[in-house]
């Protein structure tokens, strides 16, 4: 009983990294009803640029601080320059374009820090707390908390500022919050904006246990898309519910499952991909969408 | 009615669309306080010429000069915050969003404008629920947009468009729809709007009963040309205009 609570919260804490991981998917999704392929790589970029910026002797929560803010102004820029020249241009073009930043920013990565892969410091402190005999690693309950934060911000974001209305509205309708008087292209801006410091968080959390190398969230985004598609792809929280469900029942899974273990983690991931896309198109927190023809 | 600067004028406007030509030199005056009624059959250019207003189309050339100022010059999102908001034939609310989320936005060009940026947020939330006391639909405000009826989701629509404080209205086929009964109590809504708003109509419909009776000026326009333009009695009695409706006799 006390090793299966063991496996429920460790399950828990990677789950809450696939959650905010794909939490930035949703977001970017509910903008241009695109995902962005280049999500996991983008995370993977700024958390070395946090990773540069405490080799240069920032304190860690300043070298936090700077490349979220770094994250925003750099995804803002990009949408800007690479996106927006092909907004109008269909979803079939703007998914190739994340393809192309994937590689790029991929490549980038190890053009500037190399493939060997380095540790990166944990802001959680390292001795586990320990509830009836459960030992809850910090790190682990750390993820846990900035995740929901995140979670809880952005859905405070978009239901209660003007902004965040605007935003909803340029979604939903460009043509006619055009006409309302929004810029929707800026919108779109935005929404990578946010994304991208999502992503940024996650990365940054999730760097201490992956450790840090360019390749390090391509697993992860997997098991976001995962994430994402089982709690709806338009829903924030069926991002982090799907998440944290996924996380849960692929630790079960692979500690009680031998067939499983570790090595057909994906595929599992990959299989509830399907099986949600079959059974239940619009997950778990998703809107039937009905298009009147 | 005074020869003064009129609201809105539209000036040799044309569309093309490949070989298509949606608006050919297209002129026409809308002056501030009136309703003005945009008439003609099906095809004749109307919801284009509504969409080149609203900055959705470019036009091939022509000029749309409100307040004095060309509003081709300006950029689309513009338009609204320098006074002027629409409907939509098909309706474009918010489906995903409450009745009173929708009308709330429709005050972003008043805070993006500046006009309305100190009111505090209660206090538009406030104005956003008189709208719609005022339009009869106060008790769907925390609902869906969605799954309304289509009568109700059009006062929604209507609401929201209020909402921006606009200067000009324009209504894209404001009766179509809608049953015997709402049809009959538009034209005293679109009067009462008038004058408590301060605010200019200009339609597009198709329900004659409607144009006439509210219309203070009706312009004709077929096949993407204007065949008439004056007051309802002056348009009635027009030949090329009855030719128009009932084809070559």
């Amino acid at each position: 009983m006390q090793e299966l609570a063991q496996q429920v919260v460790s399950g828990l804490a990677s789950g809450s990294i696939y959650a905010s991981m794909a939490l930035a998917l949703v977001l970017i999704y509910r903008s241009m009803n695109v995902i962005n392929f280049a999500q996991g790589e983008m995370a993977m970029f700024t958390t070395f640029i946090a990773w540069q910026l405490v080799q240069q002797g920032l304190p860690l929560w300043a070298a936090f601080t700077a490349t979220i803010a770094v994250a925003f102004v750099g995804a803002v820029l990009l949408e800007r320059i690479v996106i927006r020249p092909v907004e109008r241009a269909g979803p079939l073009t703007i998914v190739i374009v994340t393809l192309g930043l994937l590689i790029t920013f991929n490549g980038l990565a190890g053009l500037f820090w190399g493939y060997v892969i380095k540790s990166f410091p944990s802001p959680f402190p390292a001795a586990p707390i320990n509830i009836g005999g459960v030992a809850f690693s910090s790190q682990d309950v750390g993820i846990i908390l900035v995740s929901l934060a995140s979670l809880g911000v952005i859905s405070l974001f978009f239901a209660k500022t003007k902004l965040g209305l605007a935003m909803r509205a340029a979604a939903l309708y460009p043509a006619a919050s055009q006409v309302l008087g929004i810029r929707v292209s800026w919108m779109l801006a935005l929404g990578w904006g946010l994304s991208a410091v999502v992503g940024a968080i996650s990365g940054m959390m999730v760097a201490p246990v992956v450790f840090l190398d360019p390749n390090m969230m391509q697993g992860i985004v997997v098991y976001a898309f995962a994430a994402a598609v089982l709690g709806g792809v338009e829903s924030p929280l069926g991002a982090v519910v799907g998440g944290l469900i996924l996380g849960v029942l692929l630790n079960l899974l692979g500690t009680y499952v031998e067939f499983v273990g570790t090595d057909l983690r994906l595929a599992v991931a990959f299989a509830i991909i399907v099986a949600v896309l079959l059974i239940r198109p619009a997950g778990l927190f998703g809107r039937v969408s009905v298009a009147r023809v | 009615m005074s020869a003064a600067i009129p609201l809105l004028a539209v000036r040799g406007l044309t569309v093309r669309f490949g070989g298509l030509t949606a608006l050919e030199d297209v002129s026409f005056e809308v002056t501030e306080g009136c309703i003005v009624g945009l008439i003609g059959p099906n095809g004749a250019g109307k919801t284009t010429c509504f969409n080149c207003i609203t900055r959705l189309y470019e036009p091939t050339s022509g000029e749309i000069v409100f307040k004095g100022e060309n509003l081709l010059r300006r950029a689309p999102y513009e338009v609204a915050r320098s006074g002027i908001t629409r409907t939509f034939q098909n309706l474009a609310l918010f489906d995903r969003m409450s009745v009173i989320e929708n009308v709330l936005v429709g005050y972003h060009s008043r805070y993006a404008s500046g006009n309305g940026s100190g009111q505090a947020e209660e206090a538009v939330r406030r104005e956003a629920l008189r709208m719609l006391e005022y339009l009869g639909i106060a008790e769907v405000a925390t609902r869906p947009a969605h799954g309304l009826s289509f009568g109700t989701r059009k006062s929604v629509e209507l609401a929201r468009a209020l909402m921006a404080a606009p200067e000009l209205l324009l209504l894209d086929e404001p009766a179509g729809g809608l049953n015997h009964d709402e049809v009959a109590a538009l034209g005293a809504t679109f009067k009462r709007i008038c004058s408590d708003f301060k605010t200019t109509i200009l339609m597009v419909e198709h329900h004659m009963r409607l144009v006439m009776g509210v219309s203070d000026h009706v312009v004709v326009l077929d096949s993407g040309r204007k065949i008439a333009d004056g007051t309802p009695d002056v348009v009635q009695r027009n030949p090329a205009v009855i030719e128009a409706y009932l084809g070559a006799v």
